[in-house]
């Protein structure tokens, strides 16, 4: 018991994995758990020295390689199967399974339920703990059968767009690349034939779509990309705005991409970069003055311009009238 | 590794002593209170390694003669039962481990998807859709609020009200953990205020910190977590009415629908005073608060501030 706190478990499962899948290649083993070649020699060394006790000859693990790297155990040692699923295993499959499950058009219903049924029973009264999470995902199955069949189909779609970005509706023609769901909203990424760039676009924010009877021609170049740093990623084209957040606009770096993030006090002091002006004046304007613009300073004094502008239609009794 | 071997084979309770002898790699008893406590000190921190990663260690007596406490492994309480899974159920499986990113999930399904495949379940990955799906953010509060919830812990943390006022100290028993519109909650019974409630993760100061021990409360056997959230917004009766000027803040017109006979008069439910007088601020002079007159004093403010943010600048450009 020598080894650390992760790799226990995964000497554990090496035994009757290695049973399961009989003289298979070291590097694809390594790669099904994640890890190189070499460390998974390591662990089979460190099983070979590992038995029952007496921990003679016939007591130990046996394992035989052939010439090619394959693998394979010849004496178990009782390690037969696998370690039940923990309750966080079980939470971790059982919830993404019952989110499968409530979200329609996306993969065959009927396989997820026969999925969830499975795992829930191997995982016994673990499964319980599976209800102290919940995931709420909004319905758009409508337009992820009709995506779905265009991804498959490789077809183009036509649809009409409500950028919030930039408070505008259009409409495109895109094709598309995949779907992502993040934090509970679905998007659709995709090759935009009009801004000739790769767009994501909401599902929830798309108002009209149709499948088009025409092939889908994403540029050959254009990749999927990296999401792992966020959603949006920062172009040379943006603009850079520094704010001061007051402690109840703290939520602001959680929710939107930061390039920098300082704390200032009970508040923060962050950096954003986004390619709509019209955006950051909206999101500053829209915290009421829990954040102020320390630069650029014109952008500070265009908000504070059309604060006082819009104050001023307050002021007067027949405002309301008069701007219509 | 030897350890859990041991123990697997034995149907008999083994003692501390005789796992001692068994197991290479413990001190040996030399007779010193040195090598006593060397052995004692990694015997107990084995068993606490075991029982974390989820091994179920029993203590107990074969007969009534022992006369201290053994150690074994029921190899049924130990052994994942059989499970097979037809292709498109590995692929829904193949999906299901790829929605999490947060460490604790991630992980946690990264060791489930090691244990199916030593069972045998061949799972690929790839799905057959171009998905990315993905359901827990960079929340750092997730992973120890899920543990919590999961291991039924009490939940200590500070939170702060949304109107800006100093973080006040909770605690609760986390029944669980939910996601809704993107916002990760967390709801329980408050400790303090003897009642439920749900609290967002983003407003959290600090880290929250479960303590205790494990299954320290029963959940509610009703438990509906999405309706609890959902019901710090409750559903409205009010009608806002918002002039929006011809053309402009398309945002505000599919929050509500026009009035009959007006297409730039919207009509907008009024379920969060705060959160809609922080949208209609975000149109500046595109929007217009007709009526109710709490939202309008609520833009009003919002308004004030907003024009005082920047003084010296804004004359300088006039």
């Amino acid at each position: 018991m020598n080894a650390s706190a992760d790799r226990v478990p995964r000497l554990l499962a090496l035994i009757p994995y290695l049973q399961a899948h009989p003289d298979i290649e070291i590097s694809s083993a390594a790669g099904d758990f994640g890890i190189s070649a070499d460390e998974l020699r390591e662990d089979l060394n460190l099983l070979w020295m590992c038995g029952l006790p007496g921990h003679g000859p016939g007591d130990l693990i046996d394992l035989s390689f052939d010439d090619d790297d394959h693998v394979a155990v010849t004496f178990d040692a009782g390690m037969s199967r696998p370690l039940r699923l923990t309750t966080h295993e079980a939470v971790a499959l059982i919830v993404a399974l019952r989110t499968l499950a409530a979200t329609p058009g996306l993969i065959e219903q009927e396989a997820v339920s026969r999925a969830l049924a499975k795992i829930e029973d191997a995982a016994g009264a673990q499964a319980q703990a599976a209800a102290a999470v919940t995931v709420a995902v909004d319905g758009q199955d409508a337009r992820l059968a009709i995506l779905r069949r265009a991804l498959r189909a490789a077809q183009a779609v036509r649809l009409t767009y409500y950028s919030a970005g930039r408070d505008a509706r259009t409409e495109r023609t895109v094709d598309p690349m995949r779907l992502l769901l993040v934090d509970g909203h679905w998007y659709l990424e995709a090759w935009c034939r009009r801004a000739e760039g790769v767009r994501m676009f909401r599902l929830d924010r798309i108002e009209e779509l149709g499948q088009l009877d025409e092939a889908s021609r994403p540029p050959r170049d254009v990749a999927p990309r990296d999401i792992s740093g966020g959603l949006f990623l920062p172009s040379p084209e943006d603009i850079e705005v520094r704010l001061r957040l007051l402690p109840w606009a703290r939520w602001v770096a959680d929710y939107y991409p930061c390039q920098s993030v300082a704390e200032d006090g009970d508040g923060l002091l962050v950096t954003l970069r986004s390619t709509e002006t019209t955006w950051v004046r909206r999101l500053v304007a829209g915290l009421g003055g829990a954040a102020q613009v320390l630069d650029p300073p014109a952008l500070a004094a265009a908000i504070a311009q059309e604060a006082r502008q819009a104050l001023a239609a307050y002021d007067t009794p027949a405002a309301g009238t008069a701007m219509a | 590794m030897n350890l859990v071997i041991c123990l697997l084979a034995t149907r008999h309770y083994l003692t501390a002593e005789q796992i001692r002898r068994a197991v290479p790699g413990y001190e040996a008893d030399d007779g010193t209170d040195r090598a006593k406590e060397a052995f004692k000190r990694m015997f107990e921190r084995d068993k606490a390694e075991l029982r974390e990663i989820g091994v179920p260690l029993q203590t107990g007596r074969t007969s009534a003669f022992d006369d201290e406490d053994g150690y074994r492994i029921a190899r049924d309480a130990y052994e994942l039962p059989p499970i097979s899974l037809a292709a498109d159920e590995a692929a829904a499986v193949g999906l299901a481990v790829r929605l999490w990113h947060s460490a604790a999930l991630a992980g946690a399904a990264e060791g489930a998807l090691h244990k199916l495949r030593a069972a045998g379940v061949s799972l690929d990955e790839h799905a057959a859709v171009p998905l990315e799906p993905r359901l827990d953010s960079g929340e750092p509060a997730f992973g120890v609020c899920f543990a919590a919830a999961a291991d039924r812990r009490e939940l200590r943390f500070d939170y702060r009200r949304p109107d800006g006022s100093e973080p006040t100290p909770r605690r609760i028993h986390p029944w669980g953990v939910v996601a809704r519109r993107g916002r990760w909650y967390v709801a329980g019974h408050d400790l303090g205020r003897e009642a439920p409630r749900a609290f967002r993760l983003s407003r959290f100061a600090g880290r929250p910190k479960a303590v205790g021990p494990a299954g320290a409360f029963e959940r509610p056997e009703d438990l509906d977590l999405v309706a609890m959230v959902a019901s710090v917004t409750p559903a409205s009766e009010v009608t806002a009415r918002i002039r929006v000027r011809a053309g402009a803040a398309e945002g505000l017109r599919r929050a509500g629908k026009a009035s009959a006979d007006d297409p730039d008069l919207i009509e907008v439910p009024l379920s969060d005073l705060q959160a809609l007088a922080d949208r209609v601020t975000s149109f500046g002079v595109d929007a217009f608060v007709e009526e109710p007159a709490a939202l309008r004093e609520a833009v009003i403010r919002r308004l004030s501030r907003l024009a005082a943010m920047s003084q010296a600048p804004a004359e300088e450009n006039s």
